[in-house]
């Protein structure tokens, strides 16, 4: 058996890299690791270290051994390019060297803590006054979760999947994996075998969670792999909104994220899910960042079940996703927000599949893609009516908002009805930030740069009121600061 | 403050022997104007004269180039200055063609620049309240209707609403040079005396106006103090509101023929 190696990672200055972003401190922080690459020895590993069951190795290794089939072809069809990656120089495994989880924030490493505060999201803060319950991960393993007594009076579950697994392997056994199988793809089936920790979240029939639950991301590690797994279950009858924020230090390597989301939604239930996704993007030559190639999907299992997905993608070389609905129960929702920013040489494929099954369903999609230096932004979306999908509805809006004239703007939408009664709404549009705007702005006292942020927002306003105040704020001035640089 | 402001002695605004073009093609070619404060100046001229032009060039708009002359506003070189620090300064050009900026709110726009030009002037931000307050003040006064707030900047107004909002928003930032083009064209006679009467109640010793017309019809409403006549980039002929009813009368024929027969007259 592998040993674990435990090294003090020296904090790297990396005042060397061009660049503007802002989250790109590395914190000092004794880490875990285990040594690069990937086999069955790394994953009885990862087991061993989180103490779980036989029936998770056992699940991970079945995951791992059809990965394995794969023989390192990731997909292809993506408008995105990139070299190859090595998947045997990664580490699997990294984790600030503190074994046993905290009790309360006390214990936590007052550099994490500290870490949290630069990002913007001090726990003791959050905690005391916005009421926003906060789980952190911190390459890949959950740090913290705040305001555990208040949810669990409501019964509410809201913990690591580590934890859960321990915990709740009831829930574990029945839904992971139920909406996004190991075999889904190239890049599930990777986080199946190897991720080490996420978010779970489980509301009981019945309950409106009274605040939103977040967890908020953070790749330190150099070399490391992040591949977390959320899990989030509203039960009949329930409400839950989460949030969930993701930085990472800058590197002059690329990172690789691979996380899987899931959710379900039975009867009458409602799940909102906001994300604002800023990795680090790389430098202005598009040197580093982190590739962030995620699988989320929810699935409306019940009738009258809601899922909706809003995102602010403004971070990572390359973002590959596409959160999906599958309409399930009769007259469920489905809907996905998304503002897609891709500035430098970024590189972003995003978009959503909307799967409609059940009758009277229903689903909303409304794209906003910003393209700006040499970046290329694609959005991809399917829409598929299925035969039993009786009076389905779908509208869908793609706008492209382009900033210079080196970037690049695609749409590519699927469309695939099997069912005549189908109502189907597509529209889009593409523009420019026009000197015409820019100057009128400025003929009324605003700065270049402000009229340009205000513009930017304008175009976006339809995403960020599907996102709580606060994040709706965030998100803006993540706009702003992913943009400096790119007027003129 | 700003260190210029309100002390500076002399006109507020002097053009002197001003070329300016747009794409090498020169449209001004020799144009002097002196503005004072609480004057009210009338631009009139036949299309393509360059009235739209110097109200572009006074305003900063970046495609247009300035080859010879110069401009002194407040004492010091205006063209070196961009279009927002003019603005800050106390410029204001009322658009011909007003642009539409999507899922910008009118409120928010106002809110931004006001802020922006009391910062500049040393003076407090208006609170979220004492703005709506003062904004919705204004709407009344411009008979607009009070969702304006809500929606996006000139998105989906027609076009004498376009102007209509040109002038709103004049009087929320209250700038010291109010450069109106065209403000006229387009509106009908119930809306032009409305925007009559918002440019007439900022009329004012601290304020100066200049109005690019081609017609006279504005200035049966909006009394002009001097009236100049632009011809092919230069200023031919200035005088009283009188000239503007006798361009009426006769056309820009009879000055062009005037001109090109050698008289020129001058206040």
């Amino acid at each position: 058996m592998t040993t674990p190696t435990k090294t003090k990672v020296i904090s790297r200055k990396t005042t060397d890299l061009d660049t503007d972003y802002k989250w790109g401190f590395v914190t000092d922080i004794e880490s875990d690791l285990a040594p690069k690459g990937l086999n069955e020895e790394i994953i009885r590993l990862i087991v061993a270290k989180k103490n779980e069951p036989e029936w998770m190795l056992e699940w991970r290794l079945r995951a791992y051994r059809h990965w394995m089939k794969l023989n390192y072809e990731e997909p292809k069809w993506a408008k995105i390019h990139h070299p190859p990656i090595d998947f045997q120089d990664i580490y699997y495994y990294a984790s600030p060297i503190k074994e046993k989880s905290p009790g309360s924030l006390d214990e936590v490493d007052p550099e994490l803590v500290e870490a949290f505060n630069k990002l913007g999201i001090p726990i003791e803060e959050q905690k005391k006054l916005s009421g926003v319950a906060v789980d952190a991960v911190f390459d890949s393993v959950s740090i913290a979760t705040t305001y555990k007594k208040t949810l669990e009076e409501l019964g509410i579950i809201f913990c690591s999947v580590s934890e859960a697994v321990q915990k709740h392997p009831e829930l574990i056994k029945k839904y992971l994996g139920s909406v996004v199988p190991y075999t889904d793809n190239f890049y599930a089936s990777l986080n199946a075998a190897v991720f080490s920790d996420g978010t779970f979240a489980y509301i009981p029939p019945g309950v409106r969670c009274p605040m939103e639950l977040m967890t908020y991301f953070r790749m330190n590690t150099e070399g490391t792999g992040q591949f977390e797994r959320t899990l989030i279950i509203a039960d009949e009858g329930s409400y839950v909104s989460y949030l969930e924020g993701c930085t990472a230090p800058m590197r002059k390597s690329n990172q690789l994220h691979a996380a899987v989301v899931e959710l379900i939604a039975l009867d009458n239930a409602e799940i909102k899910y906001s994300t604002l996704q800023n990795w680090y993007p790389g430098d202005k030559e598009g040197k580093g960042g982190v590739f962030n190639f995620v699988t989320k999907r929810g699935k409306a299992a019940g009738v009258n079940s809601k899922i909706s997905w809003t995102q602010v993608e403004t971070g990572s070389a390359i973002t590959w996703k596409y959160p999906s609905v599958i309409l399930q129960g009769d007259n469920s929702v489905g809907e996905f927000y998304s503002v897609a920013l891709v500035n430098n040489y970024q590189q972003a494929d995003t978009g959503t599949k909307m799967i409609h099954i059940g009758k009277d369903t229903k689903s909303t999609i409304v794209a906003k893609g910003i393209s700006a230096g040499h970046g290329q932004n694609t959005y991809r979306g399917l829409v598929k009516i299925m035969p039993s999908a009786t009076n389905a509805r779908n509208f869908t809006r793609c706008d492209s908002l382009l900033i210079g004239d080196k970037c690049g703007a695609h749409t590519v939408p699927y469309i695939e009805v099997r069912n005549p009664t189908a109502q189907m709404e597509h529209e889009a549009t593409t523009s420019k930030v026009s000197d015409d705007q820019l100057f009128y702005c400025m003929q009324r006292g605003i700065s270049e740069e402000d009229a340009q942020h205000m513009i930017i927002n304008g175009f976006c306003r339809g995403i960020f009121k599907e996102l709580p105040f606060e994040f709706a704020m965030e998100a803006s001035q993540l706009l702003k600061v992913s943009l400096e640089g790119a007027v003129g | 403050m700003s260190a210029r402001a309100g002390n500076h002695k002399g006109p507020l605004l002097e053009v002197r022997d001003l070329h300016a073009g747009v794409a090498e093609v020169e449209i001004l070619k020799g144009l002097d104007l002196t503005v004072n404060l609480g004057e009210v100046h009338a631009i009139m001229g036949p299309n393509g004269s360059g009235k739209s032009t110097l109200a572009n060039v006074l305003a900063g708009k970046p495609e247009y180039k300035v080859t010879a002359g110069e401009v002194i506003y407040e004492g010091s070189n205006l063209l070196k200055l961009t279009p927002d620090r003019r603005a800050l300064d106390g410029i204001f050009l009322a658009f011909q063609y007003p642009v539409e900026l999507p899922g910008v709110r009118e409120r928010e726009f106002m809110k931004t620049a006001l802020d922006a030009i009391r910062e500049h002037r040393g003076l407090e931000k208006l609170s979220v309240r004492e703005f709506n307050k003062l904004f919705q003040e204004k709407i009344a006064q411009m008979e607009m209707s009070p969702d304006l707030v809500k929606r996006s900047v000139n998105e989906g107004f027609s076009g004498g609403e376009k102007k209509r909002n040109e002038i709103l928003q004049l009087a929320v930032l209250e700038p010291k040079l109010a450069l109106l083009d065209e403000t006229d064209s387009g509106l009908d006679i119930d809306a032009l005396k409305i925007v009559a009467d918002g440019v007439n109640k900022l009329r004012g010793p601290s304020r100066a106006i200049v109005i690019v017309t081609h017609y006279q019809r504005i200035l049966d409403y909006i009394k002009p103090d001097f009236v100049h006549v632009l011809i092919d980039g230069r200023i031919v002929r200035s005088g009283g509101p009188e000239l503007a009813l006798e361009l009426e009368a006769k056309g820009y024929e009879w000055i062009k023929e005037a001109v090109e027969s050698g008289e020129r007259l001058s206040v």
